[in-house]
């Protein structure tokens, strides 16, 4: 029988493992990076690339910049289009493993609580008429019009969970109803849209992609996503003892309903601001946090910085194949990560001897 | 360092339905009591009403005299431990990482050694130290409840509450289970508050019983006292023999008679045999 002192050991070392993996994801997410940005149409190589960076981003060292067209197509295209998949990656991938802890539930993506659909609708409804909640807003209506849509679904899903008291259960079903109210929804405008240009609009704002990326949208979404991230992480231990259930919860002094707000709130904020920008991509959220609890487990403090590494990652090489395979032709990022999550994951799901779910 | 739950007149209504009338019950330190009762007889509901995982009254529940509804929940859990009928998990958590969230009403975000170094000791004194790193759903219903035992005392509660724990297990850990909770009221570390099926485990290991009958009490006191033939008929509507064990703890045989109600021998209705070949 091991003593308590080795007992504390073991599970220090255990500690050790799991940040030693966050840091491996990282560089490996650093690697992806510098892979991608030289990478792609007209292509600087990797070289051209870095020269590039470094002169616009540490001017004092007075590098030369290089050609132009480098430069733009560099900074201008492929450089906000890897940030934005990063911190879209990231900050699904983190809201997926809050909400899945939260609800106990291993099927809970941004998809079944409603605020996808929702989303979809408010930008199907800014394409087909034009109009948005807040009336014009340029070229932000659709961006606009989703995110509000999206914080509509989760006040209607909360309104409606609260009246039977809030639970995981109720949280769940009514996101489920609420997001087949929105598809219904989509679909009616889809089917009523005037011309084929606007319907045309809708389905590819539905399958999502990273190509409108620009740094005035990464300004925006980068400070929500890294907010609501850092206190999701925050509310760790609360996410870890709320999934034993909410007596046991409230018998450790946490308080479950009041975790369930806190933490739909966040994501809620976190998912609506980078949908809005990039269009419905769903499956990062649900497989990202699977993935990470694969390599260490489910202690909300290691897993929902792990599930962002993964998720970030993920998008990122989704985006870069999706860039490269056939061009010019890009295919979407939503399309390319299931093409290339699924069999990823069935991968694992197959080679890990560990029952995960029971 | 509280010495003394008091319950004064708790009664709990579920959905209109009253589950608890009156009940008055003490517990001081260093004591065993037991609640036995028939099923729905509000076992479980008064463990959740003590433990505010249910809603009562001001002025019900009451800790050295004074209410614990002006404690916050973290407040509470700092006193009270509480162990459920079965834990089940989604996800896979190591047996440490379970133990270790007893640990949660004190602590804000980092853990400090001490923390790990309770729950490591309490680990080591239930007897789960091989299964530190084990997921807690792959180990055996016995050692899931030692584990979520080993938690509940993680917290360091002076007031320990069990539904039910030894009711799915094997006799041996019950019995185990059983000992590790009695000298932890022995040893004075915390009062223990068990809610039990078992009339002859509970009458072994409790030093006051509480036998519930509709929601009320019925009955209160030492195991010899509470466990008599009448009470059990009058409570389960069973006839009973008791006698005294080899231990000296009462002893409960139930019998099987025509006048309890319990035919030993009923013929199950005649179905057509079916050709299974056809």
């Amino acid at each position: 029988m091991s003593t308590a002192t080795e007992l504390k050991q073991l599970y220090q070392k255990s500690k050790k493992r799991k940040i030693l993996a966050i840091l491996s994801l990282f560089l490996a997410l650093l690697l992806a990076v510098v892979v991608s940005v030289s990478l792609g149409a007209g292509s600087p190589g990797f070289a051209e690339a870095t020269q590039v960076i470094f002169s616009k981003f540490f001017p004092f060292l007075n590098i030369n910049p290089g050609p132009r067209l480098t430069q733009t197509i560099i900074l201008d295209f492929r450089l906000p289009r890897i940030v934005l998949a990063l911190i879209a990656g990231a900050g699904l991938a983190a809201s997926g493993a809050t909400m899945q802890g939260v609800l106990r539930n291993p099927l809970v993506s941004s998809h079944i609580l409603g605020i996808s659909s929702a989303a979809g609708f408010g930008a199907a409804l800014a394409i087909v008429l034009g109009v948005g909640v807040l009336g014009g807003f340029g070229g932000y209506l659709v961006i606009v019009n989703a995110f509000l849509f999206s914080l509509l679904a989760m006040v209607i899903v909360y309104g409606i969970a609260r009246i039977r008291g809030i639970t995981t259960e109720t949280v769940i079903l009514a996101g489920v109803a609420i997001s087949f109210l929105f598809s219904a929804l989509i679909s009616l405008l889809q089917y009523l849209a005037p011309e084929h240009d606007a319907l045309h609009a809708i389905v590819f704002w539905l399958m999502g992609g990273l190509s409108a990326a620009t740094w005035d949208g990464i300004l925006i979404v980068f400070p929500i996503v890294v907010l609501t991230v850092a206190l999701m992480v925050q509310q760790s231990w609360n996410i870890n003892v709320l999934s034993m259930g909410e007596e046991v919860a409230t018998s450790l002094g946490v308080s479950s309903k009041r975790v369930l707000t806190i933490t739909m709130v966040l994501e809620t904020l976190a998912t609506a601001s980078i949908i809005a920008f990039t269009g419905v991509i769903g499956f990062v959220c649900l497989i990202s946090p699977h993935v990470a609890r694969m390599l260490i487990g489910s202690d909300h403090r290691f897993l929902i910085p792990c599930s962002s590494l993964i998720g970030a990652c993920l998008l990122l090489c989704s985006d870069t194949v999706g860039r490269l395979v056939i061009q010019p032709v890009e295919l979407p990022v939503g399309i390319v990560t299931s093409l290339l999550g699924v069999p990823f994951f069935i991968y694992i799901l197959a080679s890990k001897r560990r029952q995960n779910w029971r | 360092m509280a010495l003394k739950l008091t319950v004064n007149k708790l009664s709990f209504k579920y959905d209109g339905t009253q589950v608890l009338k009156d009940v008055d019950m003490e517990v001081k330190l260093g004591e065993m009591l037991s609640i036995v009762g028939p099923n729905g007889s509000g076992k479980s509901t008064l463990l959740k009403c003590i433990n505010r995982i249910l809603k009562t009254q001001q002025n019900t529940v009451l800790i050295d005299g004074e209410d614990t509804n002006k404690l916050n929940l973290k407040e509470l859990s700092r006193i009270m431990g509480y162990v459920p009928q079965s834990s089940t998990n989604t996800f896979p958590f190591t047996v440490f990482d379970i133990v270790l969230m007893g640990r949660k009403p004190y602590i804000h975000w980092s853990l400090s050694e001490r923390d790990t170094e309770i729950v490591a000791e309490m680990m080591d004194y239930i007897g789960i130290g091989e299964l530190a790193m084990r997921h807690y759903n792959e180990i055996s219903g016995g050692e899931q409840q030692k584990v979520i035992i080993a938690r509940a005392l993680a917290q360091q509660p002076q007031f320990l509450l069990l539904d039910e724990p030894t009711s799915s297990l094997d006799i041996k850990h019950q019995l185990e289970i059983l000992c590790i909770l009695k000298s932890l009221a022995k040893t004075k570390h915390c009062s223990v508050i068990v809610a039990m099926h078992d009339l002859n485990l509970a009458s072994r290991f409790s030093d006051r019983m509480l036998m519930l009958k509709q929601g009320s009490i019925f009955t209160v006191g030492t195991p010899d006292a509470v466990l008599t033939e009448e009470n059990i008929e009058s409570v389960y509507g069973i006839k009973t023999q008791v006698t005294n064990s080899v231990l000296g703890s009462p002893q409960v045989t139930p019998l099987i008679s025509e006048f309890n109600g319990i035919r030993p021998l009923k013929t199950p209705p005649k179905v057509e045999t079916i050709d299974r070949r056809a």
